[in-house]
């Protein structure tokens, strides 16, 4: 008999609250889709290093699933919590007829268990039928090719899905049984009678605090805009974030309170046709919700700043590839090593001896020939010492910088390199080359903020001292180059010095670039995987030769680029789908107190086609404002993001910014349409 | 004098052919301009039933039911909407009014929808809620309100279009006698100065015994009907408490 119950009641449920059910669906589905990217990944055909950025990402996502997992419990609790208020009164009825308070719970108990497993059931359905989709999508992230299509099952992800749902759903359990074992029979039967007080807030009031908390807001966007350098230690980043928060929080508070003041000024607009009943159904709504509002568009804010930046910062990594990568290897090996290795740990007779051979007598040693393997090959060294630091080369800047930048380390002995080794290497990169007559010094450098630091140093004309001999810079600002190949622009200095300027004494690294002798990919491959057996020779014991490959920085960047992405995704999709669920929910079950008024509105003579406008309206409005003070804020927040990634090369945002749009407007315009659909339908019958 | 509202036997039943009720049968009522008529009866007399036909909120199964020139049973859609809210005004047993919106905008709300301009709006609140003595209220919420300011509100919202007819449906129900007093003394001051032509339902003696005609309805036909005439008061309440004992009380 209960069961039976239960099973009407979901029937009926599954009619009125579809967005819910969907939500569950989806989420369940989501969350196996990122859990089972592993197995995705098992068939295809990636090297090994892809294959070890795979599994950190894996790591990183079951990770990021906790995360997500609170969020989605979070949002189903509520949900929850709220769909059954709406039934205080068939509970009420129920222990009229005598039913105990075990029974009702019992009879939430059936329900739970059975939407929790019908949507667990089809989430994992769809979910599986999305991972064939998305292994597609993975395999094209990380540039690896789908050697052969096979369907893909993760039971693990099953595992773990039916695990994490299962316990949220145990959670709510506890939580509908509590609620109802605190009721009181009387309140349950008048529950629907409880008028919820209107607040009607102080409008001058509100329109104070409106203007603080935009005063807040615009402090915390300057703060990561155009004072963002004032952000030097970590911890201040916590002013603007608290800034925001408690702003964001204060605007929805007075939101309302400040739009009504505005419309009512603005009387021919307020009592024009529905209006004001509009605005006000907006402000009443909005004052029963400041928290989720702010909450729903904190959510949407991380989503738009995550979603943008992070295929920024994919297209980043990716995009300046062929231009800073211009080889197939390049080799250093420090020279003439004393004291101890970056353990701590005093150098060993083998590793000092092989500290004074060049490259290629060490790539002899590890019986490596050179000639069979590699051709275009150009060596140079580079130069140091300890007389001449960054310090020093700032010169008459170095009080402002240091004072400036107090977490920049001026200490470290400046790489020099002679002229024509320079040309040398930039010839072969086809990079512009440069003239310097005898007493001229000059710095190559592409990264951006050592660029404009080292810049002002030489703005001040500085001499510098180099082997006792003076050198004045030939130009005020640095050029552009580099030496050591990367994924992007990260040469922070190199100080070019006429050839004679230096000798072997200060001589600090030894430096071999070459091209790979072999003509397409499969072949490239080979000979890296050569290079990577040299690991395994005895002599390499003895040797830091270090190798930076065209390959590795690609495979590297490629599968940072993908696991942002995926993170990003992951993350942006619950949160959208959790902000856009909340709000539906709430608009939906708002919609029997709406019921009246709309009846109200009909039976005082108002079209069809103006209220079903109001509802538009109404429901457009509660959507919008949230979206519209996140947009607003990730304006500013995207800058923030994009100084922070400014490391990893300049990026045109605004592919990454369409996309983000395109993905929101599909996602949060489609619960918005579905919620008026639905409104619509509830307020018809 | 023209009739305002006329009812021409009209039918309304219910439900279906096993199981027919017949709500309203062969009934015809004419309501002069001016008039304050009162349809009295018991619980499942029909009347309610005869209002909800008469405001379009229910269709008649047969009959016709002018207002003005107007058949309102052939009226469909927006038209009818319009008629709605052009020519009738309605008060509430529950009042009805939105508690998102203050009183002001309550009322101002029946002539926004027929899109009247903002500043006649104002002028003509401010009239109305002069005589309705509501005029402290304006700016309060329902919640804020009593009864009886809730109610004068309501009419208030249904006198500001000068419509042709005003249908009130049990408009004292849910208040105290004191409220009750003062709603119905001002609805007759309404009818009296501004010729404002009222139809109530009311299942109460005392409430119809404001009105200037009482129409008694049993089982979906008029019963019988009272003329208050010059009679006072007290004595029209007499007249009706009589009929109402011979109706078989309530």
């Amino acid at each position: 008999m209960l069961l039976r119950l239960s099973l009407r009641n979901i029937k009926r449920s599954l009619k009125d609250y579809t967005i819910y059910f969907f939500t569950l669906v989806l989420g369940v589905a989501i969350f196996y889709l990122f859990n089972s990217i592993e197995s995705q990944s098992v068939m295809m055909d990636v090297s090994s290093s892809t294959r070890e950025i795979i599994k950190m990402m894996v790591n990183f996502l079951s990770g990021v699933s906790v995360l997500v997992s609170f969020i989605l419990g979070f949002l189903i609790i509520y949900a929850s919590r709220f769909l059954m208020k709406r039934r205080h009164k068939e509970f009420g009825i129920y222990m009229i007829l005598g039913m105990g308070k075990r029974q009702i719970s019992w009879i939430l108990l059936c329900e739970t268990f059975l939407i929790g497993l019908v949507s667990l059931g089809f989430g994992l359905l769809i979910g599986i039928a999305l991972s064939q989709v998305m292994s597609i999508f993975v395999a094209n992230m990380f540039e690896a090719d789908m050697t052969r299509f096979e369907f893909i099952f993760s039971s693990s992800a099953t595992f773990k899905t039916i695990l994490y749902f299962g316990v949220i759903y145990v959670i709510v359990m506890i939580f509908n049984t509590f609620s109802i074992g605190r009721q009181q029979l009387i309140d349950l039967l008048l529950s629907k009678r409880k008028n919820e007080q209107i607040k009607a807030k102080n409008t001058w009031l509100c329109t104070l605090v409106f203007l603080l908390s935009i005063g807040m807001l615009g402090y915390a966007y300057y703060l990561v805009t155009a004072g963002v350098t004032q952000l030097d230690s970590a911890d201040k980043i916590f002013i603007p974030i608290a800034l925001g928060i408690s702003g964001t929080y204060l605007l929805f508070w007075s939101l309302s309170g400040f739009i009504l003041k505005i419309m009512m000024f603005y009387k021919k607009h307020y009592f024009k046709g529905l209006n004001s009943f509009v605005v006000r159904q907006f402000s009443s709504q909005m004052n029963t919700t400041v928290f989720s509002m702010s909450l729903i568009c904190l959510m949407l804010f991380t989503t738009i700043c995550v979603l943008s930046s992070g295929i920024a910062l994919k297209n980043a990594v990716t995009s300046n590839m062929q231009e800073f990568t211009p080889v197939d290897i390049y080799l250093e090996k420090n020279w003439d090593l004393a004291g101890q290795n970056a353990n701590g740990k005093q150098y060993t007779q083998g590793e000092i001896a092989d500290s004074h051979i060049s490259i290629a007598e060490t790539f002899r040693q590890l019986d490596f020939s050179i000639d069979k393997y590699f051709k275009d090959v150009c060596t140079v060294n580079t130069y140091a010492t300890n007389d001449l630091t960054l310090k020093d080369t700032l010169g008459k800047a170095f009080p402002s910088i240091k004072q400036k930048y107090t977490f920049l380390n001026t200490d470290m002995a400046e790489n020099i390199m002679r002229i024509s080794d320079y040309n040398q290497i930039a010839k072969r990169y086809g990079q512009k080359q440069f003239q310097l007559s005898d007493h001229q010094y000059m710095i190559v450098a592409n990264f951006d903020n050592m660029v404009a630091i080292r810049n002002q140093g030489l703005k001040a004309n500085s001499p510098i001292q180099l082997l006792n001999q003076t050198y004045t810079p030939k130009y005020q600002t640095c050029q552009d180059g580099f030496v050591v190949p990367s994924s992007n622009e990260s040469n922070s200095g190199i100080i070019l010095v006429p050839d004679q300027a230096v000798n072997e004494s200060i001589r600090a690294q030894n430096i071999m670039i070459a091209n790979y002798k072999a003509n397409d990919k499969a072949g490239c491959q080979a000979i890296e995987d050569k290079i990577i057996a040299l690991d395994q020779h005895p002599y390499s014991k003895n040797t830091n030769l270090d190798a930076i490959t065209r390959i590795s920085i690609y495979e590297g960047s490629v599968g940072i680029g993908a696991m942002v992405i995926f993170i990003g995704i992951y993350i942006g999709v619950v949160f959208l789908i959790s902000s856009a669920a909340l709000l539906a929910l709430k608009e939906l079950s708002e919609s029997a107190d709406n019921k009246e008024r709309y009846t109200m509105l009909r039976k005082i003579g108002t079209d069809e086609k103006m209220i079903q406008k109001a509802l538009f309206k109404q429901i457009a409005l509660f959507f919008v404002a949230p979206l519209m003070v996140a947009i607003v804020h990730s304006v500013f927040g995207i800058q923030f993001c994009t100084y922070i990634i400014s490391t990893f090369g300049k990026q045109n945002l605004l592919p990454s910014i369409i996309a983000t749009v395109i993905f929101i407007i599909l996602i949060y315009g489609g619960y918005m349409m579905v919620t008026y659909y639905s409104s619509r339908a509830m307020l018809k019958d | 004098m023209e009739p305002i509202l006329r009812i021409e036997n009209i039918d309304k039943y219910y439900g279906n052919k096993s199981n027919l009720t017949k709500a309203l049968s062969h009934l015809s009522l004419h309501v002069n301009k001016g008039e304050f008529v009162a349809i009295m009866g018991a619980s499942g007399s029909g009347k309610t039933t005869l209002l909800n036909c008469v405001s379009t909120i229910d269709k008649v199964t047969a009959g016709h039911i002018y207002i003005g020139q107007t058949d309102i049973t052939q009226l469909k859609g927006n038209a009818l909407n319009r008629f709605r809210r052009e020519e009738l005004g309605f008060i509430f047993q529950d009042f009805n009014l939105l508690d998102t919106l203050t009183a002001y905008e309550n009322i101002a709300l029946a002539l926004s929808i027929q899109k009247v301009a903002a500043k006649t709006i104002e002028k003509r609140v401010q009239q109305i809620a002069q005589a309705l003595n509501i005029e402290d209220v304006l700016n309060k919420f329902p919640y804020q309100m009593s009864g009886g300011q809730k109610q004068r509100v309501a009419s208030a919202r249904a006198l500001i279009t000068n419509p042709q007819l005003i249908l009130a449906d049990e408009p004292t129900g849910a208040l105290d006698s004191r409220s009750s007093q003062m709603l119905l003394s001002s609805l007759r001051q309404l009818n009296e100065q501004l010729e404002a032509t009222i139809m109530m339902v009311t299942h109460d003696a005392f409430s119809a015994s404001y009105a200037s005609r009482v129409v008694f309805i049993k089982d979906g036909q008029i019963f019988n009907e009272l003329l208050r005439g010059d009679k006072k008061r007290k004595e029209f309440f007499d007249d009706i408490i009589d009929v109402v004992t011979l109706l078989g009380g309530q």
